[in-house]
């Protein structure tokens, strides 16, 4: 029995067309816009201004804070301007925009190819290194990774867990990174576990990436305390929560942390930039990103700098179907709609999905037939219809009780709705409202 | 990009499920039971089957377009689910018009009063069939003798079911085994070959409509199950207390609606629990208030009430059973 969560869940088609496709360094773009907000937490503060000669890798905003993140550049050439430029979000947000010229990369990264195995840093270094390097969580939550590694005083952290489900459909940019550059991903885990203090490292991949998954069990073999578990292929596999309990059978209570059952959550693309980091000097500045979809002539996955426009990426797959009718930032189940392919690739962005345009629209609504599949898919044990109803009708203090604050957004109810409800846009709607009430509860 | 592109929030992908395939993944289910109805009772059951879907699907048009001034939406298959329900839960010797009327019931009053699909607290077919049951007695307990295939209707021989039988018997003071003899076997009652509501007598064909459901996953076991599980383990107690006053539980299981019942009337989705642990108090609540109303109440038959009656308590359930949350209970590693 492959191990897995316990309640709810679905299997949508998983359309991993870009599964083989080897990782392709994109060719640099012309301009790139970098947002000072790739993360969760404070937007960063720019520290260049229009004129500035930048490299790759030379920092061009600064953390605010301690939940923020830096920025680096990704090209080497001249600060354009700093504007609002349009990103994923549908928002004009604060960007830098670098003209490029050359690539000239800032001297202190090690550019060779060299495996470097040693970890001369010690745990307060390599998360001082972490932070300096502007790492976030790069599976889509974005948030700043020694966030997660400063362990407050009084918790105990026994068990770190590497994250390569990728459950969502479509993207295969863990997978093939996992394929790819797994010694560096595996030396990236030991660093984890090093500034954890912990001797244990569980890395979870769903079952379908098998040749992911043997190719890992070989190499584990030098690298004490790293297991490789497969894992049922079942959406919302990789879910933070979701993970913990099917690989250690812990249940993060609501409202809590992994941190408070004794785990910490890292992807496996934070490994690999983990790795870079501290044993390269090189800040996160690129990633890697699947360009695919069902119409798309060559489906890719491309290592992509950050702030490269998407088109640059739609036209390296083969340009944009004639069929397309909706552009996903992520994947199917909980990606964002973007309604411009200027919009820049950013250190969260795991995928763009071209839809053709007879999959774009929803189910016809009707009415609620109270069948119970969306109780009976929930991953955390809410009712979406009742969430659903208690949202439309702005019940926020009913919302707050059943639980609204514990969705995650992973979209089953939604997905598996036969009356084509959009259960998760109200309970969304919801969760926004609830969350705003508590905020001010507090102050 | 000269195109216009979708902009909607996640999720983008959805299963292709859709209220009509569910409702036609019933009917389907419904066929063999059908079949069997029209081996046993011949011309009767198409005419009654007929009827009730025509009147129900008409009335379903009539009311949304001219009272609630909608769009009828008689292709979504619930009024057909309700028809065929209907039409199950009847004697094929029934009149034309008391169908007829039971339709409009069923529909006006069990559904669209409430707003139509969705909205209703109690099972449509049921209400139709309870509010006939009430309405005409004498033509509602009237059942045509299974004889094979044959052009009767209205003017079919009829006889009592084994339900009746058992209960005359024991009021008259004679013994189970003594009934029993009078009565079809088992295996001729698993076969359906007894008298009855159309859609009740044939075991077999009902069992096999449940595994098509069940494999559909158009519902889970649990409410069929639970309601099974509960009749088998009540009248069990019963029987082996005093088998000479209290027939056994598969004679239970076999007769009268109780598989109807708990396979395609217990589990509609809309007057049914919407988590687990509920269902399950719904499914006992049935099996035990049916073998109260056939062992000490008046009618002979019950789970047609029983159902009705945990209906009713159905939002109670939704209300205070709730499923386990993920992190509800703290548990530290």
């Amino acid at each position: 029995m492959l191990k897995t969560f316990p309640k709810g869940g679905v299997h949508p088609a998983e359309g991993k067309y870009s599964a083989n496709s080897t990782i392709e360094i994109l060719s640099l773009p012309k301009t790139v816009s970098i947002p000072i907000s790739q993360h969760i937490g404070a937007p960063s503060k720019p520290i260049v201004a229009k004129g500035d000669k930048v490299k790759v890798g030379d920092k061009i905003a600064e953390s605010t804070g301690f939940v923020s993140a830096n920025i680096h550049s990704s090209v080497s050439g001249t600060v354009v301007k700093v504007d609002n430029v349009l990103d994923s979000t549908g928002y004009k947000r604060p960007c830098v925009i670098i003209d490029m010229e050359g690539d000239e990369w800032n001297e202190s990264i090690d550019r060779s190819s060299d495996l470097k195995k040693e970890i001369s840093l010690t745990d307060k270094e390599i998360i001082n290194k972490i932070n300096e390097s502007g790492i976030v969580g790069l599976g889509g939550a974005t948030f700043p990774s020694h966030v997660k590694l400063s362990v407050p005083d009084g918790k105990k952290i026994d068990v770190l867990i590497i994250n390569g489900v990728e459950c969502e459909p479509y993207l295969t940019s863990d997978h093939r990174l996992m394929l790819e550059k797994t010694e560096e991903m595996l030396i990236g885990i030991q660093i984890l576990m090093k500034a954890l203090s912990v001797n244990l490292a569980l890395i979870g991949i769903e079952n379908n990436k098998q040749d992911a998954i043997s190719h890992l069990q070989n190499l584990v073999k030098d690298y004490p305390g790293i297991e490789v578990h497969a894992l049922k292929v079942q959406y919302p596999q990789g879910g933070e929560k979701q993970l913990i309990k099917a690989l250690v059978n812990r249940e993060v209570p609501s409202g809590a942390l992994p941190l408070d059952v004794g785990t910490v959550v890292h992807n496996v693309g934070t490994a690999l930039a983990v790795y870079e980091a501290v044993q390269k000097n090189k800040p996160l500045f690129e990633r890697v990103v699947t360009l695919t979809g069902k119409s798309v002539k060559k489906p890719s996955n491309f290592m992509v700098r950050i702030g490269t426009p998407v088109t640059e990426l739609v036209e390296a797959a083969g340009g944009l179907p004639e069929d397309t009718g909706k552009i996903i930032n992520g994947g199917p189940m909980m990606g964002k709609a973007i309604n411009s392919l200027e919009v820049p690739v950013v250190k969260g962005t795991s995928g763009i999905l071209i839809m053709p345009f007879e999959l774009s629209a929803r189910k016809k609504e009707n009415d609620c037939i109270r069948c119970a599949k969306c109780v009976s898919v929930c991953p955390q044990g809410l009712e979406p219809y009742l969430l659903n109803k208690q949202a439309q009708l702005e019940k926020n203090d009913k919302l707050e009780t059943s639980g609204v604050m514990d969705c995650i957004e992973c979209g089953s109810c939604s997905y598996t709705c036969p009356a084509g409800l959009p259960l998760l846009d109200y309970i969304r709607l919801g969760k926004s409202r609830v969350s705003q009430i508590i905020r001010s509860r507090k102050q | 990009m000269n195109k216009l592109i979708t902009i909607s929030p996640s999720p983008h992908v959805y299963e292709d499920t859709t209220v009509k395939r569910l409702m036609f993944d019933v009917v389907i289910a419904m066929l063999p039971v059908l079949a069997f109805s029209i081996y046993f009772f011949g011309m009767g059951a198409i005419i009654v089957t007929l009827t009730a879907v025509v009147s129900c699907l008409a009335f379903e048009w009539l009311i949304q377009k001219y009272m609630l001034k909608k769009e009828p939406s008689i292709t979504d298959g619930s009024a057909l689910v309700t028809g065929i329900l209907l039409a199950f839960n009847v004697p094929t010797n029934l009149p034309l018009w008391i169908i007829i009327v039971g339709s409009l019931v069923a529909i006006g009053v069990g559904k669209m009063s409430f707003g139509g699909l969705g909205n209703n607290p109690f099972n449509p077919a049921l209400v139709g069939r309870v509010f006939l049951l009430i309405s005409f007695p004498v033509q509602m307990t009237s059942w045509p003798v299974p004889t094979g295939f044959s052009n009767s209707y209205t003017d079919a021989v009829t006889g009592a079911t084994p339900l009746n039988v058992m209960k005359e018997g024991i009021g008259m003071g004679e013994s189970v085994s003594a009934i029993m003899d009078k009565i079809p076997s088992h295996m001729e009652m698993f076969y359906g070959h007894m008298g009855g509501s159309m859609g009740e007598i044939a075991a077999v064909a009902l069992l096999l409509g449940f595994a098509y459901l069940l494999f559909r996953k158009v519902i889970t076991w649990h409410i069929p199950i639970s309601i099974i599980g509960t009749i088998a383990v009540f009248t069990g107690i019963l029987w082996l207390v005093n088998p000479e006053s209290n027939a056994d539980p598969l004679f239970h299981l076999l007769t009268g609606g109780v598989l109807l019942g708990a396979i395609f009337m217990a589990t509609d989705y809309v007057t049914s629990p919407m988590s687990l642990k509920g269902m399950w108090i719904y499914g006992i609540g049935i099996g035990l208030i049916t073998v109260l109303i056939r062992v000490f109440g008046a009618y002979p038959e019950g789970v047609s009430f029983a159902i009705l009656i945990m209906n009713a308590f159905v939002p109670l359930i939704n209300a205070y059973i709730k499923p386990k949350r993920f992190g509800e209970e703290v548990k530290h590693g």
